[in-house]
């Protein structure tokens, strides 16, 4: 079986048929990664003797016949979700000695559902950053050009899949860690609805924002894995209490009649020509798949930026003040009394990335700024909102790309982080109104690098989105294609 | 407004991390470029707009006051930098 060629729900069919064992799909992968991994850096932990266990019980599942879709499957994880005895960093050197005492909402369903854990995927450290470069275990590479970022913070997620080392992933989106990474690897990325995915076990960035989705070549794919992840927790207490839903139920619906509405914000500049050809052909696609354009306006997209930098620090700023070296975590080894402990641990156990947006954070809080600031980027929030859902009123799905251009040099944005921050400007504002968003390939752009098409829907309208991806991908090849590297 | 050196040194302070004096100069760089980008809100004319908080209009479960959480103290401490007799140790506050 060509783990390059075939789809999660090809594989998932083939352990159902038992043309191939679980344990067999896991060996396979773990070679993989053996083989491949060294060259991308895209896992901090895999532990070949627990997934294999996994796999033998899976087996002894399927062979019971009371397995469900995924079970066999092996998903790799962020290492931003809680898995109990697993190494769990959150690309953080705060976190290189926590072995998770408990599992994550997510890694529970997953286990519910029968599938593996195939390891835990590198990411910006605490899920800041835009290229994966902020990560104490190392720059991951993008698997179509190693000399270039894959994306962040879910770029360990987003190469492994890209590369096939794991035929889906899960990841979070804060401000478009799913969608940004997904559109720079060349694979295709779902950030659900916020509430839809309990953030129990997810390490917390930015909580009113934080967002557990998947990545995976085709929307199909994400589907399937959705159908297994979204559930409500009571133990996240913006977690969404809904009927279960069948992501998939919809795919095959034709798109004639769809009204794609077209931000001009997100085509007057500040958009590359490669990125902006690539989603015009994408647009045409969908024409000939019966859909037609509406020209919308989205006025306050530049803010989001700034809104974002206000509220995300802030709120970081607080959830990241439970790392004092008391509990867990990293403990400086030498101090002079309680309160130096605290600092010299958390001097030396965040990066530069984390301590920028917690003193920014600390700052927009603290007297005499928070009106000025905080509250200042609250309203803009609810206008940045109120927008998306005028536009909501005139089209059924927004499109437009979701990263500026394709994927930049290794070391280009780190000395500039204002610069870092302004590649996320087409993700930021679905994150600020809780949207879904998904990205899918849609063609190559400068230097043969993929170009992500991203599509915003309605709350809960996921299921359709999915449709609106899927429908392309029939049309087109663009998410089967994969780096020459993973080919072999 | 410029962010001085005394005022990073204030941040830091509140946000418990300790600056090394090679530290300061860039980070107070970085920061004022960060609140440079940030201060483009300050134009916005928000007159008469509520601050938005969440984007959904979520409300408070409430729950039957149990007991629910299970005694999981060994396993929790085990990932504890210091930990004797079932207490977090740190250093000594009280003379």
């Amino acid at each position: 079986m060509n783990l390059a060629t075939t789809s999660l729900r090809q594989l998932a069919q083939a352990l159902q048929k038992r043309q191939i064992s679980s344990r067999e799909l896991a060996q396979a992968y773990l070679e993989r990664i053996v083989r491949l991994d060294s060259g991308i850096g895209a896992f901090i932990t895999t532990d070949p003797e627990r997934t294999l266990a996994q796999a033998d019980a899976a087996d002894a599942r399927i062979a019971s016949g009371t397995a469900g879709p995924l079970t066999g499957i092996p998903i790799a994880h962020k290492d931003i979700f809680c898995t109990q005895g697993w190494l769990t960093t959150c690309g953080s050197k705060m976190l290189s000695n926590f072995v998770s005492p408990y599992d994550a909402h997510v890694i529970e369903q997953f286990e519910a559902a029968g599938a593996l854990i195939l390891g835990k995927t590198n990411m910006d450290e605490f899920a800041m950053g835009s290229s994966n470069e902020t990560s104490f275990y190392g720059t991951v590479k993008n698997p179509w050009d190693p000399t270039r970022i894959p994306g962040g913070s879910s770029g360990g997620s987003a190469a492994a899949v890209a590369a096939r080392l794991a035929p889906a992933a899960t990841a979070t989106d804060t401000g478009g860690s799913i969608r940004q990474p997904a559109a720079l690897c060349g694979i295709s990325g779902i950030k659900p609805t916020y509430g839809l995915v309990s953030r129990y076990g997810m390490i917390a960035f930015a909580s009113s924002l934080d967002q557990g989705g998947v990545l995976a070549p085709s929307a199909e794919d994400l589907g399937l894995v959705l159908n297994a992840m979204v559930g409500f927790d009571e133990r996240d207490s913006t977690s969404i209490e809904r009927p279960a839903e069948d992501y998939t139920e919809l795919l095959e619906q034709p798109l004639k009649g769809l009204r794609i509405g077209l931000p001009r914000e997100f085509f007057s500049g500040g958009i590359s020509a490669d990125v902006e050809r690539a989603i015009e052909a994408a647009l045409q696609e969908y024409e000939r798949l019966g859909a037609t354009r509406v020209e919308i306006s989205l006025p306050n997209t530049a803010l989001s930026v700034p809104v974002y930098y206000v509220l995300a620090p802030a709120e970081a700023s607080s959830n990241l003040s439970r790392f004092d070296g008391v509990r867990y975590g990293w403990r400086a080894p030498q101090y002079e009394d309680l309160g130096d402990m605290y600092e010299r641990s958390r001097a030396q156990g965040f990066g530069a990335e984390v301590k920028r947006r917690i003193l920014t954070g600390t700052y927009v809080l603290s007297r005499g700024y928070y009106d000025a600031y905080y509250l200042q980027a609250q309203r803009v929030r609810r206008l940045i909102v109120d927008d998306f859902r005028s536009a909501f009123a005139q089209c059924d799905v927004i499109m437009g790309p979701s990263t500026p251009t394709v994927a930049f040099g290794l070391g280009e944005k780190t000395s500039d982080p204002v610069q870092m921050y302004l590649s996320d400007i087409f993700t930021i504002s679905v994150n600020l109104a809780g949207l879904p968003g998904l990205s899918i390939p849609a063609g190559f752009g400068e230097g043969g690098l993929p170009v992500g098409l991203q599509l915003i829907g309605d709350y809960f309208s996921e299921a359709r989105l999915l449709n609106v991806a899927h429908r392309y991908q029939q049309a087109t090849d663009w998410h089967a294609r994969v780096p020459a590297l993973a080919s072999v | 407004m410029a962010l001085t050196e005394n005022d990073l040194r204030r941040l830091a302070r509140l946000a418990r991390i300790r600056i090394e004096d090679g530290e300061a100069g860039p980070l107070l760089a970085q920061l004022s470029g960060i609140l440079g980008l940030i201060d483009q809100l300050q134009a916005v004319d928000t007159e008469g707009v509520e601050p938005l908080s969440h984007a959904l209009d979520l409300q408070q479960r409430l729950r039957q006051d149990e007991i629910t959480e299970t005694d999981r103290r060994e396993q929790f401490q085990a990932v504890a930098p210091q930990v004797e007799a079932g207490l977090y140790l740190v250093p000594k506050v009280i003379e």
